[in-house]
């Protein structure tokens, strides 16, 4: 059933317990829910949802003390999910301290329940500082960066609002009932100002989602949808001083240790997550794809630890996921090769429109130098061997006869450049003036210190050249070989990924197609 | 404290009515109805000005043989219409005026609250909005 795997991914997603496959119909469930109504999904609301988190709780992440808690809160569901009204109540017991856990649900005055809510959440950060109760409400990574994506598509600021029409107009769009997202509405919008900022709005998009998912909607808003909790457990980088400067001022001290690390490991992530925002679902951007996966890659290897690692490939993994399902072989394999890849800019697109520009400089290069040096390679070098190309082109750099020779040596300089990660960017820009200059590569191969493998280029371009230079044209012939063979492989397979996508989208188009309304002409 | 809570549109129409399950619920909405002619004599008698402030709680309207009619003509800022509350307090408790007042003002928060969800309209029954059921509760059901 739909629901109940949605309910274990979103479980299993902290833990990794559940394939990638799983997270798939996840994901899916959340596009098609917005696109048409999903009669499973209204089928399923006659069902009892409130099942599906039960099945979790043994699979549940290890830092999640739930054991006492879900006790209580299985026995309270399975006994109240008979009563439709009743589910609702369920989350009221349970919100309270264990001792009341066992109260009849609805007999507490409704008019508390907002303050004990708070009083709990307060006090289960107290106790303990990863477990809450209330799964299903529980916002995973992947799920805040889908929000975040269609909130920075409503709002470009992130730390700025979405006023109440736009947000209305937007969320009708889930086809929920008016009552329904009135009532998310009210309580999401913990300030009442007619507006939603970032944490207020992913609460909302959470609420809806569990609602489209068939999830009842609680009475109150869920200790792990509170706009401070949401600010602690998921802080954006660039919006951190932002957004702390907002809602810091009811955060506990130990709010959530297991988050701030995932912050900390996750900050080099959500760095290249910011671009990654920009692709949406419904949105084909071939070159916002290939940075995607080209983020996906150095970025599995930048986390050292291991943890961090797997919520590394867990983030690459459903990000790739729902893009291509093949990438996240893609994003994985590529994660072994890249010996140390720095961390990757902000910035995609300069890296997919430098790849335009190096292709462009491409058919000029072996005009220029047909007896010259290693041609550019076919493609930049995607994120691994560009070391190894800075380094080789460093070394062939110095050797090499002027212009032509620096002329082509600078085109895959200049391609490595923007795959290469930032530390040597600027210092591969600089090849090209330093080039002409005849000056000597040293700043690059300074900065490429550690070179490591060295690939050979199958195609071989050059031959000729100066006769001092042919040993040191030999080898860097060699090595611009095996960097471009690497480049042609990590071509196709991220044409082959471009033509996945393409299929997906083609798909995903069709689909629209079928679901809006036919006019008749 | 209150037996019946009112909400009602300018048009006259109420946009939210509750009363106490035990009673008679038609007598309190002829109440109501009837006691919106008091609101307009008070407020015609006041003149305009005082119809322009945000807080205008006209107080007790009429004690009737049962109950204390108060009620709160308060604008909207919203400028949508203006929306007069009415409370029907029984006589069983004397409370404070502040304390009607601080009810009153509840009420008119919770008003807002609810004015401020886009996804309810102006003009519609205030039925979606259980912040606003729940203070009503609360208040009604202090006495009990």
């Amino acid at each position: 059933m739909m629901s109940k795997n949605d309910g274990e991914i979103r479980f299993g997603n902290p833990a990794e317990l559940h394939g990638t496959k799983v997270q798939i119909p996840y994901l899916t469930t959340e596009k098609n829910s917005f696109k048409r109504m999903d009669d499973e999904d209204k089928q399923q609301e006659t069902q009892s949802p409130t099942m599906s988190p039960l099945a979790s709780p043994p699979s549940s992440p290890p830092h999640y003390q739930r054991v006492p808690l879900n006790h209580g809160y299985s026995k309270l569901r399975s006994s109240a999910e008979q009563m439709h009204p009743a589910p609702y109540e369920a989350r009221q017991p349970l919100v309270q301290p264990e001792g009341s856990s066992s109260g009849g649900p609805g007999t507490k005055p409704l008019r508390h329940q907002a303050s004990l809510i708070r009083s709990f959440s307060v006090e289960r950060e107290l106790q303990d500082n990863s477990s809450y109760p209330d799964e299903p409400w529980r916002i995973t990574e992947e799920q805040r960066e889908y929000y975040v994506n269609q909130f920075r598509s409503l709002q470009p600021d992130p730390s700025s609002f979405i006023s109440g029409s736009v947000a209305k107009n937007f969320f009708t769009k889930s086809k929920l009932s008016i009552p329904e997202l009135s009532y998310i509405w009210e309580l999401s919008d913990a300030d009442c100002d007619g507006a939603l900022t970032l944490p207020e709005f992913c609460a909302a998009f959470h609420l809806i989602v569990a609602r489209k998912n068939g999830y009842p909607l609680p009475e109150g808003l869920p200790p792990t949808l509170q706009p401070e909790y949401l600010q602690a457990a998921f802080p954006k980088p660039k919006w951190d001083c932002q957004l702390f400067d907002s809602y810091s001022e009811s955060l506990p001290a130990n709010q959530q240790p297991r988050d701030l690390n995932r912050m900390e490991k996750t900050s080099v992530k959500d760095m290249a997550d910011l671009p990654v925002p920009t692709q949406d679902v419904t949105s084909d951007d071939k070159q916002a794809l290939k940075s995607t996966i080209n983020e996906a890659l150095p970025k599995d290897v930048s986390e050292d630890p291991a943890t961090p690692k797997d919520s590394n490939s867990l983030k690459a993994r459903p990000r790739s996921r729902s893009y291509s399902s093949t990438s996240i072989e893609e994003a994985m394999k590529r994660g072994e090769d890249p010996p140390t890849p720095p961390p990757r800019p902000q910035k995609t697109h300069s890296r997919a429109s430098s790849l335009d520009l190096n292709k462009v400089f491409q058919p000029s290069v072996p005009a220029t130098k047909s007896g010259l040096l290693p041609p550019p390679p076919a493609l930049p070098p995607r994120p691994c061997p560009s070391q190894s190309e800075q380094v080789s082109e460093a070394e062939l750099l110095p050797q090499l006869s002027r212009a032509p020779s620096q002329a082509a040596e600078s085109s895959p300089a200049k391609k490595d450049v923007p795959y290469s990660q930032p530390p040597s960017k600027p210092i591969r820009r600089k090849f090209r003036p330093e080039n002409q200059a005849t000056e000597n590569q040293e700043p690059s191969t300074a900065a490429s210190g550690p070179a490591s493998a060295a690939t050979m280029k199958p195609h071989p371009t050059v031959q000729k050249q100066s006769s001092k230079q042919k040993k040191a044209i030999q080898t860097a012939i060699r090595k611009n070989k095996e960097a471009n063979a690497v480049l042609a492989r990590l071509n196709s397979e991220l044409q082959q990924q471009l033509k996945e996508v393409h299929q997906e989208r083609i798909a995903l188009e069709n689909q629209l197609e079928q679901l809006r309304p036919v006019t008749v002409l | 404290m209150a037996v019946c809570i009112a909400v009602i549109a300018k048009e006259n129409y109420p946009l939210y009515i509750r009363s106490t399950p035990t009673e008679n619920k038609l007598k309190f909405h002829y109440m109501v109805h009837t006691s919106l002619d008091v609101v307009d004599e008070k407020i015609s008698a006041m003149g305009k000005a005082l119809v322009d402030q945000r807080e205008l709680y006209l107080g007790l309207l009429y004690p009737t043989e049962d109950y204390k009619v108060y009620l709160s003509g308060q604008g909207v800022c919203q400028g949508g219409p203006t929306v007069a509350r009415c409370t029907l307090g029984s006589d069983n408790l004397k409370p404070l005026r502040r304390k009607k007042k601080e009810m009153f003002r509840k009420l008119h928060n919770s008003y807002t609250d609810v004015m401020c969800n886009p996804f309810y309209n102006p003009g519609d029954r205030i039925q979606s909005s259980r912040a606003f059921d729940n203070m009503v509760t609360s208040m009604m059901i202090q006495v009990c």
